[in-house]
């Protein structure tokens, strides 16, 4: 096991990975709780770090406060009177916001951060959910031969012909009241396992023929104990590798459907996706808002592309031949 | 039927494949095998030999006829097992990678009726190591990769060793390695029915190592057998075009092999 | 006559992926006239494969030419990218026959067009004419008196262990290589198989396709059939150097003594000899040895054979790397 770790960090690829994947990973557990929002602003859409300032109209007797929005020279004022003891009525307090606001003047950052972390929720549990069903069929199925591979193939098969887009975007449409993210990520979880039953298959069933399978037998191995102890352990790497690649998936999916509004809906489902899907309902992208959909698209991305490196990165130094 | 006949095929045929490309792979073979007999079957690619050393071994059962093992057929694989044993080609695809090798061959003993006592399964795996000149300290906390493909082999033998079997199947087990480790295997399989009065089906494609370990000699050819005999005869006085052929492709360094 | 194959002090080492050098060849040196064929025994990890790599220029990492030099008429093989040795001297100048033909043929293709690829690699004309290409390729299948057509137009997997290894061998030397270097061409085939392998390969030397061969194996018997000179190699170093007669029939070598006590023969003179076995393992070639390498498995060891390094020395007109053969 160590011997592996240090063969990994000497992978530049997977430094970067991990490094990415960290960070992404961390700003995603902790961010929500130790990062301290900004009130909300009165303006949507305000700019990532907006000038802003007071001035004093003496002869009205008036505070103005002033935010430069929506990215553009023109400064949105705002007057606040103060009452006969010099109180202020209005007690919006002035703040400069990370990377700006959203359409109801919510601190992005925050937004984000909570969006990150509910999207790798989604990603992970659909990656455990698909990588084991389809760890379990594939093993099974490659293992067994036969009439078992055979029912078991037709099962998977049917799983990949019908899009599961389609499904994704069917079933989503029949929970119109409230989805919840854990429900996205069994959703997604249930429609992608059939990839990894196929490769697992594939690899179990080239593993089946092999001498140490037949000794297993001979020393009086159950079948359980052949797939669980002689199998399993011969794929270990390579299920990990297709679990992290589910995982990049299933961030993928939920952002996609997310995107066409069939995402999680209620209280505190927000995500990555819905950000996007917000900020393309509330044309973002023709208004030229830029921060509305950036940090977003590009946390996703980084997610991704570290989740790939890592799976790359670890193919060269998984191989067993290579581990002497 | 004399009671020390361990295996006795009659008519046996085995086939793989369905319709036009059905192969026939062994074709109404039959023999008997006594107990304590070193028997050797020998043959080139492809003629059958391993596929009816697999049916000794209870993985396939023949098509038709009818195949005994001590007058009984095979229906209960473990209890086969229990009696029969194997030694396979390829020393390093037989072990699990992932276990040390000394778990995997306690391990062997899971297939033993009378399950030995902890203690009785470390002293005879110690007993099985020294038996093949393996000291067991060399191999502790070793893992399959670790050792070269002699060593390996010599571990497939002392897992024979320490679960001696009645009947040891050995399916090539000497041409994955050099010809100095060849030697050695042959000793130990020697040793094995010396000490142990194992029965011994050593399947091979090399006459010479036959000719030197056998009691008696199968030559293969084509899904039959066609030629069995003591290996005096069967290499001094060969019968069948195949055995004449077997004798004649094996490099002597003190005949003339091919006309240049 | 100019040497065709000079190769001078050539030591080759692994770096491994902790830094660790592993020195799998030492000074090995000989030389191949035309129409020579050396053979190169010794047991599995005595770093055959390894001479093979360098023989032909190609180091790929882990694998790195520590010195020495390899010389083809004259022309260096070292420090050149494998780049260049692809395009310039593999198949043409030097050819090699691999061990597992299964491996060495891409199944998704058939052998036409696998043999295909190879001249075109080396024409340096991509657009080449596939139809004289095939006729070629006929032209040249039909001297093995196999099944030629039935061989091009099949898959590698549709075939026999043997007609592959035979495609493999009629592949490698389609561009007529001035050195043929065949890496246990027969050790995964059985000995009838194995014969028919090599008389092809007669066929080809007879034919003058090509003329100068490297055999290596670890069957002894075999070489004394094939080859014109003998190297016998263990830990990396050649023990061992002779005409296939002197080895053979009259080895020195307490190692070489040992190898060839070890062969069994179906010969009924031989049935009451019980074959000589070499316990131990060769000594790992991550760390410098002191001493002669084969000490430890030795029968004829002196205690000071530990501490003094061998070398190659003349005893009964071979070399011989031991300082009490006679």
């Amino acid at each position: 096991m160590l011997k592996l770790l240090k063969n990994l960090i000497k992978e530049p690829m997977f430094v970067i990975g991990i490094f990415l994947f960290l960070t992404t990973v961390l700003a995603g557990l902790l961010g929500p709780s130790f990062y301290i929002a900004q009130p909300r602003s009165e303006f949507g859409y305000e700019a990532p770090l907006a000038p802003r300032g007071i001035e004093v109209d003496l002869s009205k007797n008036t505070l103005i406060h002033w935010v430069v929005h929506r990215g553009d020279t023109l400064y949105a004022k705002e007057t606040i009177k103060r009452d006969s003891l010099g109180n202020m009525l209005n007690s919006t307090t002035p703040a400069t916001y990370w990377i700006g606001t959203d359409n109801l003047g919510q601190d992005y950052m925050a937004l984000l951060l909570r969006g990150l972390q509910n999207s790798l929720y989604v990603g992970f549990l659909a990656g455990i959910i698909a990588t084991t069903i389809g760890t379990l069929v594939g093993l099974f199925a490659g293992f067994k031969g036969g009439i078992i591979d055979d029912i078991l193939n037709m099962f998977t098969n049917l799983f990949i012909v019908i899009p599961s887009f389609v499904v994704l975007v069917l079933v989503s449409t029949s929970f119109p009241q409230g989805r919840s993210l854990t429900l996205i990520a069994i959703l997604i979880g249930f429609t992608t396992w059939p990839w990894t039953a196929r490769s697992v298959r594939a690899q179990a069933a080239s593993l089946r023929g092999r001498d140490h399978i037949s000794l297993a037998r001979i020393n009086g191995a159950s079948n359980l104990q052949i797939i669980f102890k002689h199998i399993l352990p011969y794929l270990a790497s390579y299920v990990f590798m297709v679990f992290i690649m589910q995982v990049a998936s299933g961030i993928l999916s939920e952002s996609a459907i997310s995107m066409i509004g069939l995402g999680p809906l209620g209280e505190g489902a927000t995500s990555l996706g819905v950000i996007l899907n917000t900020a393309k309902n509330q044309s973002a992208i023709t208004d030229g808002l830029w921060w509305g959909i950036f940090p977003a698209a590009i946390v996703i991305t980084v997610i991704v592309f570290a989740l790939y490196l890592l799976n790359n990165s670890m193919e060269g130094v998984f191989n067993p031949r290579l581990r002497k | 039927m004399p009671s020390n006949i361990i295996f006795s095929a009659k008519d046996i045929s085995k086939f793989f494949g369905h319709g036009k490309k059905r192969v026939c792979a062994v074709n109404e073979v039959s023999f008997d095998i006594a107990d304590g007999e070193i028997v050797s079957i020998v043959g080139g690619s492809g003629c059958g030999k391993s596929v009816l050393a697999k049916i000794m071994l209870g993985l396939y059962s023949p098509d038709s006829g009818s195949f005994l093992y001590k007058g009984k057929p095979i229906t209960n694989t473990r209890n086969h097992w229990n009696e029969v044993q194997s030694v396979f080609q390829d020393p390093f695809g037989c072990f699990n990678q992932f276990f040390s090798i000394r778990s995997q061959l306690k391990d062997a003993f899971g297939i033993l009726k009378e399950k030995p006592s902890k203690q009785n399964i470390e002293r005879r795996v110690d007993e099985a190591l020294l038996a093949v000149n393996v000291k067991p300290l060399d191999i502790e906390g070793k893992y399959p990769f670790e050792l070269s493909g002699g060593q390996m082999q010599r571990m497939l033998l002392a897992r024979i060793f320490a679960l001696k079997p009645k009947v040891l199947i050995a399916d090539e087990p000497t041409s994955m390695v050099d010809a100095c480790v060849r030697a050695n295997i042959l000793d130990y399989l020697m040793k094995l029915k010396e000490e142990l009065g194992m029965t011994i089906i050593f399947v091979t494609h090399d006459i010479g190592l036959a000719y030197y370990v056998s009691d008696r000699i199968f030559i293969m050819h084509e899904a039959r057998i066609v030629e069995a005999g003591k290996p005096e005869d069967v290499t001094q006085n060969p019968q069948s075009p195949h055995t004449v052929r077997l004798l004649e492709d094996i490099p002597d360094i003190n005949r003339e092999w091919i006309k240049k | 006559m100019a040497q065709i194959l000079e190769v001078k002090d050539l030591s080759l080492h692994y770096l491994t992926r902790f830094g660790q050098k592993i020195h799998a060849v030492t000074d090995v040196s000989f030389t191949m006239k035309q129409g020579e064929i050396l053979g190169v025994a010794g047991e599995s990890g005595c770093g055959k494969s390894t001479l093979v790599n360098g023989l032909m220029g190609l180091f790929i990492p882990p694998l790195y030419p520590t010195s020495g030099d390899v010389l083809v008429n004259g022309e260096s093989l070292m420090n050149r990218s494998p780049k260049d040795i692809r395009e310039n001297v593999l198949s043409q100048k030097v050819s090699m026959i691999p061990q597992g033909a299964f491996n060495a043929l891409n199944p998704t293709r058939k052998i036409k067009d696998i043999a295909a690829d190879v001249i075109a690699a080396h024409s340096g004309n991509k657009n080449i004419n596939k139809q004289q290409v095939y006729a070629r390729l006929r032209e040249r299948f039909d001297l093995f008196g196999m099944e030629t057509e039935h061989i091009l137009n099949s898959y590698p997997i549709q075939l026999t262990a043997g007609e592959r290894q035979r495609s493999v061998i009629g592949i490698s030397t389609l561009l007529n290589p001035k050195v043929v270097i065949a890496d246990e061409p027969t050790s995964a085939l059985d000995v009838t198989t194995q014969k028919i392998v090599i008389k092809m390969i007669f066929d080809l030397l007879e034919k003058n396709i090509f003329s100068t061969m490297i055999f290596i194996t670890h069957e002894l018997p075999l070489l004394r059939h094939v080859a014109h000179n003998i190297g016998i190699m263990y830990a990396g170093e050649f023990v061992e150097y002779g005409t296939t007669i002197q080895v053979v029939h009259d080895p020195r070598h307490p190692y070489t003594r040992a190898l060839m006590g070890a062969m069994l023969s179906a010969d009924s003179e031989q049935k009451n000899r019980k074959p000589t076995t070499i316990e131990g393992a060769p000594p790992s070639l991550a760390k410098k040895i002191e001493g002669c390498r084969f000490a430890e498995r030795c029968p004829s060891a002196r205690p000071e054979c530990r501490q003094k390094t061998q070398n190659l020395r003349t005893v009964g007109e071979r070399l011989v790397r031991c300082d009490y053969a006679e």
